[in-house]
């Protein structure tokens, strides 16, 4: 628990023995038959997007295209119709990240302050808050949308980005919140001290101590609220109006607007594309990620 | 932490693109082919027309999803200019809570009530006396597309009726055909039971169940013999695998079933493909046997809104909505029938015809569309009791009859 | 790090400013806004669903009482008696599952394997993925015209039959198939990162004693994780309620009403049915389990924790 640098790296596990032994072969072998199960989709949906439909109606699905085309790919990007708009997904794009920049910022601002409130600052009754906080992230979020739009109403904010901002900035902040508490909560409590005897403040603290050295859950909060929120379709679509659908809309949209024949290679293409900041940034930062859920996520 | 301040404000000033003045939201969620060609029309006319934006506000995924949208919107003070509702009951709540413009000006200065046919359109718009929606069309369920060449392949005639139809699955089986194409989503199985039960139980029976809410005839025999008549329906639908409406007629144009009970609106998907009625393939409305459609269709609604220009402009497209010109290229283009009785739809294909000679006929083909007899929550429940029904061969036509007839005595 | 923290204090330092009588204020002030999502958010909507789960609303929420008409409609509803079943089949092989298959990932992860980083990424990524886009892709892998069924047959076993989003009794296992997909390499991360945790110590000495390696696993290891078991056990929890996209995209709750969660229940009375009180008393009912399942949970978990 009290265990604080960054987390300690490298396996734990007992050492193999040699490099062809029967455990070897065991392990090798599962990880690799398990690793078909998770790439296969990935291989489906690439190959498809690939290929064009006459191949794909006769062809089998896991085989790579005869004939490779990029043309799904130009079309789901900017040539897919919804009703009357023929431009695909390229409109949601910048919407995306016009409602990512801000939500991404304040929601992780906001709940590092919380957890190191939470961690370091107890208050009366802030263990129950955020007990209350805990369960909140187990109600389907279906169930608080009529509520939610009465208060963004209320509000004032209801119908442009700031009320999205704010719906994504509470939604996420159980999780958040749970993480940085933790996170803080597993720094040496001496460090606290020393900043609390030299008469540091709550922001003082904070802002000196606490954030240089809590960069790996950033990163973790930051990759764990870019992928919600670039994938989140139902606040997108309520919350805000069509100038600035986020880009799951026009995927919806696409998706579920059959014109003649289910063209499956575009929508693949679109799913890709879709999916393409997220899974960049896992590709990128999965290392920094596994790092800081060991420092942060699994310290009670 | 710095950061964000600085984030925040760029952001703020990349998302101030406000709409320009003289633009109107619409949301639908016409998004099938057809209907998409038909959305471009009322889109092209209006602003051909008033010299104002239409802003496209679609939404895929049938009613379903899109009903949440509009109404978030509707109760968030931050309403869209006009939107696409089925009209009937489900706005009325809407309606009495003071949220929908009343547009009874615009239809008293262009004569509705005159030439809107049948009036039980409007009548589903007016509330005390005043009208709040502009009926854009007239869409009926009952129908059943045949493809001449699936029964061509199987070496049978082309059925004129239902029961026709049921004596040729067994040579459409044979023939490696799906002799019932059938979408799984529930309401199309709900569309499916209800114009086999029109056709089978009979006019009165449909009437006593749908409009009276009669359980006892719910229970009775005349629904036993249409259950009866569902449960060998599914069996000639097994192995239909497709969810969404149009791919199960999708089947149909390319041959790979026999036929498919759909509403006049997969009428846009033939025209997409370029199939012509009569030719490649058929229509029977009210699957051949009674030849009654009912009168159900699309409206348009338009959410009141403070901005008095906003206000000018949702009366401009009412007014748009319902011309001539427009009825006439909409309809055309979605293969549904027009409001108005008093135009020429003589570019009309052989299918349409057979819809517009019924609706001539007068009352005796007109039924009033399921949505403006029950609410949406008994249509919802017995969606639910028809999806299981079609999927589930263990089902007997007995217990979902019995079940049916207990849906039907809840009904308000 | 430690020059950081050097740094940090000696900045504090400079800075001066002993006010201790508004510490507990600032703290406060900083806590407002999870003070308000906790009450206004949380608390807030809860109480007004409860509160409109007695009531008739259809479209509109409106105050007109109907007692617990709303809840004995929901109970006699066969949709919704199937929902529940297939949110407890779906929840509790989910949670066994995932962990199972997370928890065995991550320890043939750690043992000081080649490729690790590119085995765990190949885990990880689905969790990138929307349950939209899980449910698109395993609904078109698994779809018997052109995917695995298909592709087997082609390969010359005619008879093959693999189509569990088709088969009313298979179908909830073709969906638990996507979500354990999207969501077991999550699991696999916390759980190494739990094991990266544990002293190497303990496998030293459980060789000394000569303890295989499964059974260190089973009675040491797995013991000393309870913290992660539990951030894993929220985590996995949390999503299974909450699952709706997947089963909308996958099955849209077909065939028939065999795929059914109890969140589509609730949008659909809701949304569709325009049954606005029958929506709530349905989730009244989805957060009733959830807090009979953690209330217990919470109290050893926060605030046992105080007093020991």
């Amino acid at each position: 628990m009290a265990d604080t640098a960054l987390p300690t790296h490298g396996p734990r596990g007992p050492k193999p023995k040699r490099a062809l032994s029967r455990t070897n072969i065991i392990v090798y072998g599962t990880l690799i038959v398990v690793s078909l199960y998770y790439l296969l989709p990935l291989w489906v949906m690439v190959m498809t997007s690939l290929k064009g439909m006459p191949e794909i109606r006769l062809g089998n699905i896991f085989a790579p295209p005869v004939e490779i085309t990029f043309e799904p790919w130009a079309r789901a990007w900017s040539g897919a119709c919804t009703g009357i708009n023929c431009d695909g997904l390229s409109r949601g794009f910048g919407n995306s990240v016009q409602i990512l920049l801000p939500s991404l910022a304040l929601s992780v601002a906001i709940a590092s302050v919380n957890g190191y409130a939470l961690a370091n600052w107890k208050f009366k009754g802030s263990e129950v808050f955020f007990t209350i906080l805990i369960l909140g992230a187990f109600i389907p979020y279906q169930v608080m949308l009529y509520p939610m739009v009465i208060i963004l109403r209320e509000l004032g904010l209801y119908g442009n980005l700031w009320g999205l901002v704010l719906v994504h900035t509470v939604f996420g902040m159980p999780i958040l919140t749970l993480l940085f508490r933790n996170y803080f909560a597993g720094m040496p409590e001496e460090l606290f001290k020393a900043a609390r005897v030299d008469g540091a403040g709550f922001w003082g603290i904070y802002f000196r101590i606490m954030l240089p050295m809590s960069l790996p859950i950033f990163v973790v909060a930051m990759i764990l609220q870019v992928t919600g929120i670039w994938n989140d379709f139902l606040f997108g679509v309520i919350f805000t109006k069509p100038e600035i659908y986020p880009m799951t809309v026009q995927l919806n949209n696409i998706v579920n607007s059959v014109q003649g024949v289910k063209e499956y290679n575009v929508n693949m293409a679109a799913t890709l594309l879709t999916g393409l900041v997220p899974l960049v940034i896992y590709f990128v930062s999965g290392k920094l990620f596994v790092r800081g859920i060991a420092a942060g996520a699994v310290k009670g | 932490m710095k950061l964000t301040p600085s984030l925040l404000a760029l952001t703020a000033a990349l998302g101030a693109t406000a709409a320009t003045a003289g633009e109107l939201e619409v949301t639908h969620w016409w998004t099938s082919g057809g209907e998409a060609a038909a959305v471009k029309t009322l889109a092209e006319a209006y602003e051909a027309k008033t010299g104002n934006g239409w802003v496209d506000g679609a939404i895929a995924g049938s009613g379903g999803t899109a009903r949440p949208i509009i109404i978030s919107r509707i109760l968030g003070g931050d309403p869209m200019g006009a939107t696409q509702m089925t009209h009937g009951r489900q706005a009325e709540e809407l309606i009495e809570a003071g949220m929908m413009l009343d547009i009874t000006d615009v239809a008293e200065a262009n004569g509705w009530t005159d030439v809107i046919n049948p009036p039980a359109l409007l009548e589903g718009c007016t509330v005390d006396g005043r009208i709040y929606c502009a009926p854009l069309n007239i869409h009926s369920a009952q129908w059943l597309w045949l493809s001449h060449k699936a029964f061509e392949d199987a070496g049978v005639a082309v059925p004129t009726n239902w029961s026709e139809f049921v004596a040729a699955a067994p040579a459409l089986k044979e023939a490696g055909k799906q002799p019932l194409a059938l979408g799984q989503q529930p309401w199309q199985s709900n569309l499916a039971f209800g114009t086999i039960s029109l056709a089978v139980a009979g006019l009165d029976a449909w009437k006593a169940v749908n409009i009276d809410k009669n359980a006892e005839v719910a229970a009775g025999p005349d629904y036993a013999a249409a259950f009866e008549a569902v449960a060998n329906a599914r069996e000639m639908a097994a192995g239909s695998n497709v969810q969404d409406w149009n791919q199960a007629t999708n089947m149909v144009i390319t041959d790979a079933a026999g036929g498919q009970i759909m509403g006049d609106w997969a009428q846009g998907e033939f025209a997409m493909a370029g199939e012509v009625a009569g030719e490649d393939y058929s229509c029977l409305p009210g699957l051949g046997v009674n030849a009654v459609l009912d009168t159900g269709g699309d409206a348009i609604y338009f959410p009141v809104n403070d901005d008095p220009e906003v206000t000018a402009m949702q009366k401009e497209l009412a007014e748009v909505l319902l011309s001539p010109e427009v009825q006439v290229a909409f309809n055309l283009a979605k293969g549904s029938l027009p409001v108005r009785g008093d135009i020429d739809m003589s570019t009309a294909n052989a299918c349409m015809q057979k819809g517009l000679e019924i609706l001539a006929g007068g009352a005796d083909g007109i039924l009033p569309s399921g949505d403006m007899s029950l609410t949406a929550d008994t249509t919802g429940q017995v969606e639910d009791l028809m999806a299981e029904f079609w999927a589930d061969s263990s089902m007997s036509a007995a217990d979902a009859q019995a079940r049916f007839a207990e849906i039907i005595a809840d009904a308000d | 790090m430690t020059i950081v923290e050097s740094d940090g204090i000696d900045l504090a330092r400079a800075e001066r400013k002993p006010r201790r009588p508004f510490r507990n204020i600032s703290a406060k002030i900083a806590s407002l806004p999870m003070v308000l999502t906790a009450l206004v958010v949380f608390v807030g909507c809860t109480v007004w669903t409860v509160i409109y789960s007695f009531t008739d609303s259809k479209l509109l929420p409106r105050l007109s009482w109907e007692g617990l008409g709303q809840y004995e409609r929901l109970w006699g509803t066969r949709r919704w008696l199937v929902s529940l079943e297939n949110l407890a089949i779906y929840g509790i092989c989910s949670m066994v599952l995932i962990l199972l298959i997370g928890f065995t990932l991550a320890a043939l992860l750690d043992r000081k394997i080649r490729f690790e980083g590119a085995f765990r990424t190949v885990f990880l990524y689905p969790f990138a993925l929307s349950f939209i886009v899980t449910g698109l892709a395993w609904q078109w892998i698994l779809n018997p015209d052109f995917g695995i069924q298909a592709s087997i047959r082609a390969m010359g076993w005619e008879s093959f039959v693999f189509d569990p989003l088709n088969s009313p009794d298979l179908v909830i296992f073709g969906i638990l198939i996507a979500g354990i997909w999207q969501g077991s390499g999550l699991i696999m991360v916390i759980m190494l990162a739990g094991l990266r945790g544990i002293d190497e110590d303990i496998w030293k000495a459980a060789r000394v004693d000569g303890i295989g390696t499964v059974k260190t696993y089973v009675k040491v290891i797995i013991p000393m994780m309870r913290p992660v078991f539990v951030t894993a056990l929220v985590l996995i929890a949390a999503g299974i309620i909450k699952v709706y996209d997947l089963v909308v995209a996958q099955t849209a709750g077909g065939p028939g009403i065999s795929s059914q969660m109890p969140a589509l229940y609730v949008m659909d009375a809701m949304f569709k049915n325009q049954n606005l009180a029958q929506g709530f008393a349905a989730s009244t009912m989805m957060l009733v389990s959830v807090l009979i399942v953690l209330i217990p949970w919470a109290y050893l978990e926060f605030a046992g924790k105080k007093r020991g």
